[in-house]
């Protein structure tokens, strides 16, 4: 099997489109992440460092707040932390209705779809104050950047995120031997270790869960972590005094010794991205996320080799990715997960940007972000580090399929007013995927909200 | 498909009238039986409950310094439970259920979790089970563990109900998902071709079938004539009913009717616990779900009440005074529900450690002299026989459960 202008647009883009035309051939569907990018550009969202001044803000309010603790100041300062977390909570669904935009209108899917692909297995989740909603602006800053870049540089990123320092405890590790965890050790307060960054890094990000690295490797690199740390006033920061002195050897090799510095974490990061274990378990996860659950090890080890010999090239491996004749099989390919679900009946639709403007923050809510979380995904809030499920089945459960058709029932005709006629949109969604059962359904469904929802839903539709 | 014409489907449409459940097309979720008969509901109380404020211990000379002279008589008045505790007046109705022996609590406990008081991070410990003590926390939730370690497991033993971020059923085991708000409204018609456009692929006809089965045995039909245009309003209002008041009440009769049938296990969570301003009006309302809960599980539970031990614990417990702003603070040490026909006795289980300043948690919190983890591996093993180093390493790995506090019958 070979490229097909259908399945490249749905299984390597966005979906479909009545306005977007599938890419042509496999150079057109590459050019996707090499040019310019152009989403981006058409539908700005918020990078970090401007994410960064505003936690500061908001821990001033905070801090205000405290100190007017009875007195009569206290109302106002209430009011005023309350209204700044309102604003931000309230912009929260704005983003959310920009990332479904920049899929239904965009004429670069793939590069949507890896930006997603990216941005889950490096999963960060801020907590405590504003932090909770950083996720659009670490990915905007941290991961879309990269997506076609090299490996290594995305890791690094990712790694020194304020998001991920602060998820995975990384900003609570002190070295039981730095200036610092002498001074607390001495003061009886807690002081030591936390591996919570060092083991994801290994087993989630990096090497997978059946790399070959021992708990050894897990606390030396925890070590070697130590100094890192966020702060809003400066973002991230190698602070010495909080850094274990001496050196550590991470799967056989010595970094750092007499002068503790961020040189030496940078260097382990890019020896374990260009490790051949990292190729294996990126591979794998590549193919599993975009062709299937259980992939062809051809197709796999197609892709793994081409990490290896271009030192996770991204773009490259990207292009080992599509090129294989195995990623144009279509026997029960991958179902989109629900945000893929949303976002191409979406585009399928051609919703314009007008249709989202009036909604307020209940509405976006309620014809967005409720139904996702109904269908199992709670947006940008996966269960825990290892990102959202891969599996088919976590998704295609009764819940799950109940609270799909449902919101294909309702919210394409609350959002569109008129919708297209059944019979056109048959083709429009599906194009020759479109089967005997789906066209009778088009055409014998009483109504024409029912008639597009039975398009959505059916599994053509909703396989990739 | 060729000879399958409008005509023919829409006859077979109208002789089947507007019942899901009496379609042949809907072929009916498949129900193995179960491996044990004894039935526990978990409830996650999401918030960090006020253990405080709900079992006062009015009898602590230390007490009335940090909240006040207790009610004791009039309509507002404690429940007396035991001369030294008295329960909140807003879970007035449960106390026929405290009189039958069939509500305990634990007081004084805590998860392992020390220190930054994060919902986020305490809520996490609570549903893994697992400590935080070299900075890992498991992946799947002890009541999954759990389920790992008995044999002869469907998918229909244990359900997660509602939805969100709960990993408490989280793992390995086959656990069923289902929100009795997800209704889908759809015409009869519709529902005909929808299981029409998902036939020939056997992934989504078995989810299918199966959502339409639940969907209508949880109180609402899926397919009814009033199946009318959607509009914005009714989205706003279905989504603010799935987070109102009645949900919690839909999720406890769905849970109880899986229960009466093959399932054994159902775990949800209940919100709103988290007093920090207006405690005297936000506590009674989330007490006033909880006991709504309670009460539609027994009453719905029937008979199997009397197999069933429901448990109901929180992120940690709140600041033992009161704030500034007639809250609390996150906390501690805090107090677990239980319920149900299985239990032995009404009781207060603690080692009260007391209220003066220098017994509180850091001169701010109730000090906890227990971890709730041992509770609810005492429960599991009262219920389901499980054998204490199987609680205490696979379940809990690291819990020491410490003396039976004999709590099942």
């Amino acid at each position: 099997m070979a490229f097909q202008p259908v399945t490249a647009a749905i299984r390597f883009g966005c979906g479909l489109s009545p306005v977007v035309a599938p890419p042509a051939d496999l150079a057109s569907l590459f050019e996707q992440i090499v040019g310019p990018d152009e989403m981006a550009a058409a539908y700005p969202l918020m990078e970090f460092d401007a994410f960064q001044a505003e936690i500061l803000e908001y821990r001033d309010l905070v801090r205000a707040r405290r100190k007017a603790r009875g007195t009569d100041g206290f109302q106002a300062r209430r009011k005023a932390a309350n209204v700044f977390r309102k604003n931000i909570r309230q912009r929260q669904m704005r983003w959310l209705q920009t990332h479904m935009l920049r899929r239904v209108d965009t004429r670069q899917g793939l590069r949507e779809r890896l930006v997603a692909f990216w941005a889950d297995h490096f999963t960060a989740q801020g907590k405590g104050g504003i932090a909770r909603w950083g996720t659009t602006p670490y990915v905007e800053t941290s991961i879309r950047p990269h997506v076609a870049g090299s490996f290594a540089d995305m890791l690094v990123d990712v790694v020194t995120a304020p998001l991920m320092l602060m998820y995975l405890d990384q900003d609570r590790s002190i070295g039981p031997n730095s200036q610092m965890g002498i001074v607390r050790r001495n003061k009886g307060r807690p002081s030591g270790l936390n591996e919570n960054l060092a083991r994801e890094v290994l087993e989630l990000h990096t090497l997978g869960v059946n790399g070959p690295y021992t708990q050894d490797d897990v606390r030396q690199l925890a070590e070697l972590f130590t100094g890192m740390s966020f702060q809003p006033e400066v973002g991230f920061n190698f602070r010495k005094p909080l850094a274990e002195p001496g050196t550590e050897t991470v799967m056989g090799k010595t970094y750092g010794g007499s002068d503790e510095h961020f040189s030496h974490v940078e260097e382990a990061l890019r020896d374990i991205a260009a490790h051949p274990a990292t190729a294996a378990h990126i591979a794998r996860k590549l193919v599993v996320h975009f062709v299937s659950d259980t992939p062809d090890p051809a197709h796999v080890a197609h892709v793994e080799a081409r990490f290896n010999e271009t030192g996770g090239n991204l773009a490259e491996v990207t292009a080992a990715l599509i090129e294989h004749p195995a990623a144009w099989e279509t026997e029960r390919p991958n179902v989109k997960q629900p945000f893929e679900f949303v976002s191409s009946s979406l585009r399928a639709l051609a919703v314009p940007a007008a249709a989202f403007e009036p909604l307020n923050e209940r509405q976006s809510q309620a014809l967005l972000a409720t139904p996702l979380a109904q269908m199992g995904q709670v947006w940008e809030r996966p269960a825990g580090p290892d990102g959202f499920p891969e599996q088919d089945d976590a998704w295609i459960t009764p819940q799950g399929l109940a609270a799909r058709l449902n919101w294909a029932v309702t919210v394409p005709r609350i959002l569109m007013g008129d919708l297209p006629d059944p019979r056109a949109f048959v083709d429009t969604a599906l194009g020759p995927r479109a089967t005997d059962a789906v066209r009778f359904a088009a055409r014998a469904s009483e109504s024409v909200h029912e008639g597009v929802a039975l398009i959505l839903s059916s599994p053509a539709f909703q396989r990739l | 498909m060729t000879d399958f014409t409008r005509r023919r489907f829409l006859t077979r449409s109208l002789a089947l009238g507007c019942s899901a459940a009496a379609s042949p097309l809907m072929t009916p979720v498949s129900l193995a039986a179960a491996p044990f008969d004894n039935r526990l509901v978990v409830i996650i109380l999401r918030g960090g409950m006020d253990g405080l404020g709900v079992v006062q211990p009015y009898g602590d000379p230390g007490y009335e310094a940090l909240r006040g002279a207790p009610v004791l008589s009039g309509d507002d008045a404690l429940m007396d439970l035991d001369g030294f505790y008295g329960l909140n007046p807003a879970l007035a109705p449960l106390y026929p259920m405290w009189q039958a022996g069939e509500l305990s609590f634990a007081h004084a406990v805590s998860t392992p979790y020390r220190g930054k008081r994060s919902h986020f991070d305490g809520q996490d410990i609570l549903e893994a089970g697992s400590p935080d003590a070299d900075g890992v926390t498991a992946r799947d939730g002890w009541l999954n563990r759990m389920l790992q370690t008995v044999p002869g497991i469907t998918a229909e033993t244990a359900y997660a109900i509602g939805h969100g971020e709960s990993y408490l059923l989280r793992g390995a085991a086959p656990v069923s998902n289902w929100s009795p708000e997800v209704d889908v409204t759809i015409s009869p018609q519709g529902l005909l071709l929808a299981d029409l456009v998902m036939h020939d692929d056997p992934v989504f006809r078995d989810a299918l079938a199966q959502a339409f089965e639940l969907a209508d045995s949880d109180g609402t039909e899926v397919a009814g004539m009033d199946a009318t245009e959607p509009t914005m309003g009714g989205a706003v209002r279905s989504m603010a009913e799935a987070r109102g008041n009645a949900s919690h009440t839909r999720i406890a009769q769905f849970a109880a009717e899986r229960l009466r049938e093959d399932s054994r296990i159902a775990a949800f969570s209940i919100n709103g616990w988290d007093t920090h301003l207006g405690q005297s009006r936000m506590l009674p309302r989330a007490l006033t779900r909880l006991s709504d809960t309670l009460i539609t599980l027994r009453d719905t539970l029937k008979g199997d009440w009397s197999k069933t031990t429901v448990i109901a614990m929180t992120e940690f417990g709140r600041t033992a005074r009161f704030n500034g702003t007639d809250g609390t603070d996150h906390g501690t040490g805090g107090t677990m529900l239980m319920a149900g026909g299985a239990l032995r006795r009404q009781q207060v289980v603690a080692d009260w450690p007391g209220l003066g300043e220098a017994d509180l948690y850091g001169r701010r919190d109730l000090m906890p002299t227990r971890d709730v983890r041992a509770h609810a591996a005492w429960v599991m093993r009262g219920m389901f026989g499980l054998d204490r180093s199987t609680l205490e390493t696979s379940i809990f790995p690291g819990l020491d459960m410490g003396a039976d506090p004999n709590l099942i019958a």
